[in-house]
C-alpha cells in the first residue's frame, strides 16, 4: 500500500481541483431537510450539538437567574416553594447533563477528527444517533417543564423522596428517562471517540505526540464508559420502584436508600472530570499559540491528564460524608479527595511554567485561560477544605459547596471553553470574533463571576443550606444574598456581550485565513471553515507541533480512493499505516432509531409495555441501520487502483 | 464571625475543634492562593521580556526544577492537612461520654420530634422543634427519620448528621456557653425543606432542671370557662388526629406534640414566632405561611378561635 508517498504541490494543480471535486461530490450531504435529517458529518453534527448546548446553558442561565431573584431578599415572592424546586432540578440537571457533558463532547466531535488528520469519527451514523437522542432528552425535559410537570428532587435525586411514596406523579420519572437519554447519547459518544482517537490518527502521530486536548478527549471518554453504567443502574432500579413497584429503595421493604447514593455518585463525581478534562485539554491547546511556545512538561501533563481520571473514581464517597459511613473508610476517601489535587496542581505549574517561559500575546483566549488559573485554583483549594471530613461536616449542603463548585465548573471548565470558542470560532466559521468586545466581555464576565459566587463561601460558614426556596430575615443572609444577585446581573450581562460577539463576528468579522493565531495544530493546516472532507491530502506528523516543526516537505497520505468514503486506518500506539476502510453513507437509520428509542424511553413514563413494544421498533430501526448497501460486496470485489 | 448559626462561632468542644481545623485548611490555602497568583503575575511580567521567539526550546531544567519543586511542596502541605483532618475527625467522631445525656431526633416533612430518653419511663417527654440542653453536659443525639432523609445541624455545636430512613445513627454535642442556637435541615427534604429549623437553648443546669421538670408535667386542666371551651374546640376539631395533648383524648402521632406548646418560642419549625397573631394565622390558614405542610386550614368562628388560643396559650 502506497501510502506516505511525498506530495508534489506544483505537478498537477487541474489533477488537484478535479480531486478537490470528487472528494466533495463523495463527502457532501444531501440537500435541503433530507440532508438535514440524513446528516453524518462530523462537522455538521457538533455545530447543531454546540448550539444545542449553549440552548440549554441559556435556559439553566436563566433558571439561575430566577432562583438568585427569589433569594435576594428574605422572604422574597418571586416564585413559590413547588417552583422554585422545580427550577433549581432542572437548573442542575440542565447544566451538568444538557450542557456541561454535551458541550465539551461536542468540541470534541469537531476538533477531533481534524486534529488527528482524518474525515470523519470511526462511526458516522452513531454521532448522528447520539445528537438526536441528546436532543429529544432534553425537549423531554423541558417539555414537562413547561407543562408543569418539571423533575422536583434535586439533580441528584435522592430516595426516598425520589420514590413513589413521596414524589407521586409523574416528574421523577421525568428526570431518571432524562438521564437515560443523556447517558445513552453520551455513551455513544464516548465510544466513538475512543475508536476514533486510538484508530483513525494520522500517520505518524504516536500516543506520544497526540496533542493534549485529544489526549484529554479520550480519558474523558475512558471515563464516561465507566461511569454511565452506574447511573444507568441507578435511573433503572428507579424506574422500576416507580413504575412496577419493586423495592430496591424502600426501606421499609428491605431496600436500602443509601444504595441509590453510593451508585449515583459513582457515577456523578467522575461525572464532574469528564466536563472539566477536556477543558483542561482545551487550556493545553490555547495556551502554545499565545505564548509562542509548546506547552511545558508533556509527559507530566499527559500523565496528570491519566491520573485525575483514575483518582477521579475513587472519591465518590465524599459527598456522603455526613451520612455517618465508618471513620476508617471515610479517611481513605479524604486521602483520594486530597491525592487528586496533585495532577491538578501539575497541570497548573506546567501551564504557569509556560507562560513564564512564553511570549505572551494578550488576545482574549489567553485572558480566559489566565482567568480560568484564578478561578479554578481557587475552586480547586476550597476542594481541598470540603475534602476533609470534619470540615465537611460543616460546609455540607451549604452555599459553600455551591460556590465551591460553581468555582471548578464555571471557573474549570466554563472560562475554558468561552476560551476555546474564542480560539477556534475562526476555524469552525472562518471569521475572527471582535477582540474589543471580546475582552470587555472577558472582565465583566470575571468580575460578575467573583462577585455572584465569592460571597457564597461565607453564606456556607453562616450557615445558609442549600436549595432553600426562602429564609428569613433574621438569619443575616440578606445582604450577602444581594450582593450574589448584583454579581449575577453582572455576570449575565459579560455572557450576553459574548453572545452578541459571536453572532455579529459571524456575519461580519474579519476574514480568518487557515492559521489566524500563529497556532501549530494540524487542525490549522486546513482551511477555514473547514471543507467537508477536512482535508484533501490526509496529512502525516513528525512531531508534537505539525505546523512548526513541519516543512512544506513533510509527506501526505495517497492512495485513497476518492469515488468513496475511505478513510486510513492506523495502528494503536505508534500510528503507523494499518489498513484502509469505508465509512458509511448518510441515512435515515440514525433519526428513525432514535425515534424508536425515544418511544420506548417516554413509553415507560407511562406503561411498562412500552418496552417491549420499543424493542422491537428499535430492532426494525437497527436492521435499517445495517442493512447492506447492494452495490458493496460487487465494489468490494473490483480491483483496487 | 458572630451569628444564630455560625459554623465559626463555635459553643462547644465538636464545632470548636472544627472551627480549629477550618483555620488551619484557611491559613494553609490562601497562603498557597498568593504563592500561585504571585507566580501567575511573575510568570506574565516575565514573559514581557522574552524578546526572541523561542518556540521550539530544547531542554529545560530550571522549569523542571520549580515544577518539581513546587509540586512536592504540594505533596507535603496535602499530606500536613491530611494528618490535622484525620486527628480532628478521630476527635470529632469518638464516642459519647457515658455520662450524657440522651435525645432522640426524629425527622418528619418539616418539622423535627424530639424525645428525651430516660432508663425511667416516667421521666421521658417528647417535645418538637426545640431542644434545650444543660451547659456543659455532653448530649448524645441519636437519629432517625420517619420519611424522606433529613440533616440535623447545629452549626455553633457540631456539623451535621443525616437522618436516612433505615439507618438509625448517633453522635453527639456539647455547649460550652448559654446561648440559643439556630440549626436548620441541610438536606433537601421536599417543598418546606427551607421551613424546617429548630432551636438549641442551652442554659445553667438550674434552669435546664426547671425546664426539663416543667415539660415532664402534664397540664394541669383548663382554669378559666374561655380556656375550657377552647379545648372543647381543640377536640371536636380536627386536630387530635394528628396531634397529642397529654391529659387530654387528643393522641395523634402524625404533627407535633402540642402538651407545652406555649413554652416554645417558634411555630411550624421556626417558620413562625410563636405569639398569638401568629398562632391565629397558623390555624386558620397554614398553607399561605408554608406552602404545601401537612396541616389542613382549620375553618373556626371567630369567638372559638379566640378560645382556642386561649386553651393553647395555656400550655406552658
Amino acid at each position: 500500500m502506497s501510502v506516505a508517498e511525498r506530495y508534489e504541490p506544483n505537478a498537477g494543480a487541474e489533477a488537484d481541483a478535479e480531486e478537490a471535486r470528487r472528494l466533495r461530490e463523495t463527502w457532501k450531504s444531501r440537500s435541503g431537510l433530507i440532508g438535514f435529517l440524513t446528516e453524518t458529518n462530523h462537522k455538521k453534527i457538533a455545530a447543531r450539538y454546540l448550539v444545542t448546548a449553549f440552548v440549554f446553558f441559556i435556559l439553566g442561565g436563566l433558571e439561575a437567574f430566577v432562583m438568585r431573584l427569589q433569594l435576594a431578599r428574605p422572604e422574597a415572592h418571586v416564585v413559590g416553594p413547588d417552583l422554585y424546586n422545580q427550577i433549581f432540578t432542572v437548573h442542575g440537571s440542565t447544566m451538568m447533563f444538557l450542557f456541561g457533558v454535551p458541550v465539551m463532547e461536542a468540541v470534541g466531535i469537531y476538533l477531533v477528527p481534524l486534529m488527528i488528520g482524518t474525515r470523519n469519527m470511526a462511526f458516522p451514523r452513531l454521532n448522528a444517533y447520539s445528537w438526536y437522542v441528546y436532543l429529544i432528552g432534553g425537549l423531554l425535559l423541558y417539555g414537562a417543564f413547561f407543562l408543569n410537570t418539571g423533575p422536583d428532587a434535586g439533580w441528584f435525586c435522592y430516595v426516598p423522596l425520589a420514590g413513589p411514596e413521596y414524589g407521586p406523579g409523574k416528574r421523577v420519572d421525568v428526570w431518571a428517562q432524562l438521564v437515560t437519554f443523556t447517558e445513552l447519547a453520551g455513551l455513544a459518544a464516548a465510544v466513538n471517540q475512543v475508536a476514533t482517537i486510538l484508530k483513525m490518527r494520522a500517520p505518524g502521530m504516536s500516543l506520544s505526540r497526540m496533542p493534549l486536548f485529544v489526549w484529554a478527549t479520550l480519558v474523558a471518554s475512558v471515563m464516561t464508559i465507566f461511569a454511565m453504567p452506574a447511573v444507568m443502574a441507578a435511573s433503572s432500579l428507579l424506574a422500576l420502584d416507580r413504575l412496577v413497584a419493586t423495592h430496591f429503595f424502600n426501606p421499609a421493604e428491605g431496600g436500602d436508600a443509601l444504595l441509590w447514593q453510593h451508585l449515583f455518585w459513582f457515577f456523578g463525581h467522575p461525572e464532574v472530570y469528564i466536563i472539566f478534562i477536556p477543558a483542561l485539554g482545551m487550556v493545553s491547546a490555547i495556551l502554545p499559540a499565545f505564548t509562542r511556545r509548546p506547552v511545558f512538561g508533556y509527559n507530566a501533563m499527559v500523565l496528570s491528564i491519566v491520573a485525575t481520571g483514575f483518582i477521579g473514581f475513587g472519591l465518590w464517597v465524599h459527598h456522603m460524608f455526613a451520612t455517618g459511613l465508618p471513620q476508617l473508610g471515610q479517611s481513605f476517601f479524604t486521602a483520594a479527595s486530597m491525592m487528586i489535587a496533585i495532577p491538578s496542581g501539575v497541570q497548573i505549574f506546567c501551564w504557569l511554567a509556560t507562560l513564564w517561559s512564553g511570549r505572551l500575546r494578550f488576545a482574549p483566549p489567553l485572558l480566559y485561560v489566565l482567568g480560568f488559573v484564578f478561578i479554578f485554583v481557587l475552586g480547586g483549594l476550597t476542594g481541598v477544605m470540603v475534602a476533609s471530613v470534619p470540615l465537611d461536616f460543616q460546609l455540607h449542603d451549604t452555599f459553600f459547596v455551591v460556590a465551591h463548585f460553581h468555582y471548578v465548573l464555571i471557573g474549570g471548565a466554563v472560562f475554558p471553553l468561552l476560551g476555546a470558542i474564542y480560539f477556534w470560532f475562526p476555524k469552525m466559521t472562518g471569521r475572527r470574533m471582535f477582540d474589543r468586545l471580546g475582552k470587555w466581555s472577558f472582565w465583566i464576565t470575571f468580575v460578575g463571576f467573583n462577585l455572584t459566587f465569592f460571597p457564597m463561601h461565607q453564606l456556607g460558614l453562616q450557615g445558609m443550606p442549600r436549595r432553600i426556596y426562602t429564609y428569613r430575615a433574621e438569619t443575616g443572609w440578606g445582604d450577602l444574598n444581594l450582593l450574589a444577585t448584583a454579581g449575577a446581573v453582572i455576570l449575565a450581562l459579560g455572557l450576553l456581550l459574548y453572545l452578541i460577539n459571536v453572532l455579529s463576528s459571524w456575519r461580519g468579522g474579519a476574514l480568518a485565513g487557515n492559521d489566524p493565531w500563529g497556532a501549530e495544530g494540524l487542525e490549522w493546516s486546513t482551511t477555514s471553515p473547514p471543507p467537508i472532507y477536512n482535508y484533501q491530502h490526509l496529512p502525516t506528523v513528525s512531531g508534537r507541533a505539525p505546523l512548526w516543526e513541519q516543512g512544506d516537505d513533510q509527506p501526505v497520505v495517497v492512495g485513497l480512493r476518492t469515488d468513496r468514503r475511505e478513510f486510513l486506518a492506523t495502528r494503536l500506539i505508534d500510528a503507523e499505516p494499518d489498513h484502509r476502510d469505508t465509512l458509511p453513507d448518510d441515512a435515515w437509520a440514525p433519526l428513525a432509531t432514535a425515534i424508536a428509542t425515544a418511544v420506548t424511553f417516554i413509553g415507560v413514563i407511562f406503561t411498562p409495555w412500552a418496552l417491549p413494544a420499543g424493542m422491537i421498533l428499535t430492532t426494525i430501526a437497527l436492521v435499517g441501520w445495517f442493512w447492506p448497501k447492494r452495490d458493496r460486496p460487487r465494489d468490494w470485489m473490483e480491483e483496487q487502483p | 464571625m458572630r451569628g444564630l448559626h455560625s459554623a465559626l462561632d463555635a459553643a462547644g468542644p465538636q464545632a470548636g475543634r472544627i472551627e480549629d481545623l477550618w483555620w488551619i485548611f484557611f491559613s494553609v490555602c490562601t497562603v498557597v492562593f498568593l504563592l500561585v497568583l504571585t507566580a501567575l503575575l511573575a510568570a506574565v511580567l516575565h514573559s514581557r521580556r522574552e524578546k526572541e521567539r523561542h518556540r521550539l526550546p530544547g531542554p529545560e531544567r530550571n522549569l523542571t526544577r520549580a515544577v518539581g519543586g513546587a509540586t512536592a511542596v504540594t505533596v507535603i502541605l496535602l499530606l500536613g492537612l491530611l494528618i490535622a483532618s484525620v486527628t480532628t475527625g478521630r476527635a470529632v467522631g469518638s464516642p459519647a461520654p457515658s455520662n450524657s445525656l440522651t435525645l432522640e431526633v426524629v425527622g418528619h416533612q418539616w418539622w423535627w420530634e424530639i424525645h428525651y430518653e430516660d432508663p425511667l419511663p416516667s421521666r421521658r417527654f417528647t417535645t418538637a422543634n426545640e431542644i434545650h440542653i444543660p451547659v456543659g453536659l455532653p448530649i448524645r443525639i441519636k437519629t432517625r427519620s420517619s420519611d424522606v432523609i433529613h440533616s440535623f445541624w447545629v452549626p455553633s455545636l457540631h456539623g451535621k448528621r443525616d437522618l436516612i430512613p433505615g439507618y438509625p445513627t448517633e453522635t453527639w454535642l456539647q455547649a460550652d456557653r448559654p446561648g440559643v442556637f439556630r440549626g436548620q435541615c441541610a438536606e433537601f427534604c421536599g417543598a418546606q425543606h427551607a421551613n424546617m429549623a429548630l432551636v438549641v437553648v442551652a442554659e445553667p443546669p438550674a434552669e435546664f432542671a426547671a425546664w426539663r421538670s416543667a415539660q415532664l408535667q402534664t397540664p394541669p386542666p383548663p382554669a378559666t370557662a374561655l380556656q375550657q371551651r377552647g379545648q372543647a374546640v381543640f377536640l371536636a376539631m380536627p386536630c387530635p388526629a394528628c396531634h397529642t395533648i397529654a391529659g387530654t383524648s387528643a393522641g395523634g402521632r402524625i404533627g407535633p406534640d402540642l402538651t407545652h406548646l406555649a413554652s416554645r418560642s417558634t411555630l411550624a419549625a421556626g417558620t413562625l414566632p410563636n405569639t398569638t397573631g401568629h398562632l391565629a394565622g397558623w390555624i386558620l390558614d397554614p398553607q399561605t405561611q408554608k406552602p404545601g405542610n401537612q396541616m389542613p386550614a382549620i375553618a373556626l368562628q371567630a369567638d372559638d378561635l379566640q378560645a382556642l388560643l386561649a386553651y393553647l396559650e395555656s400550655l406552658r
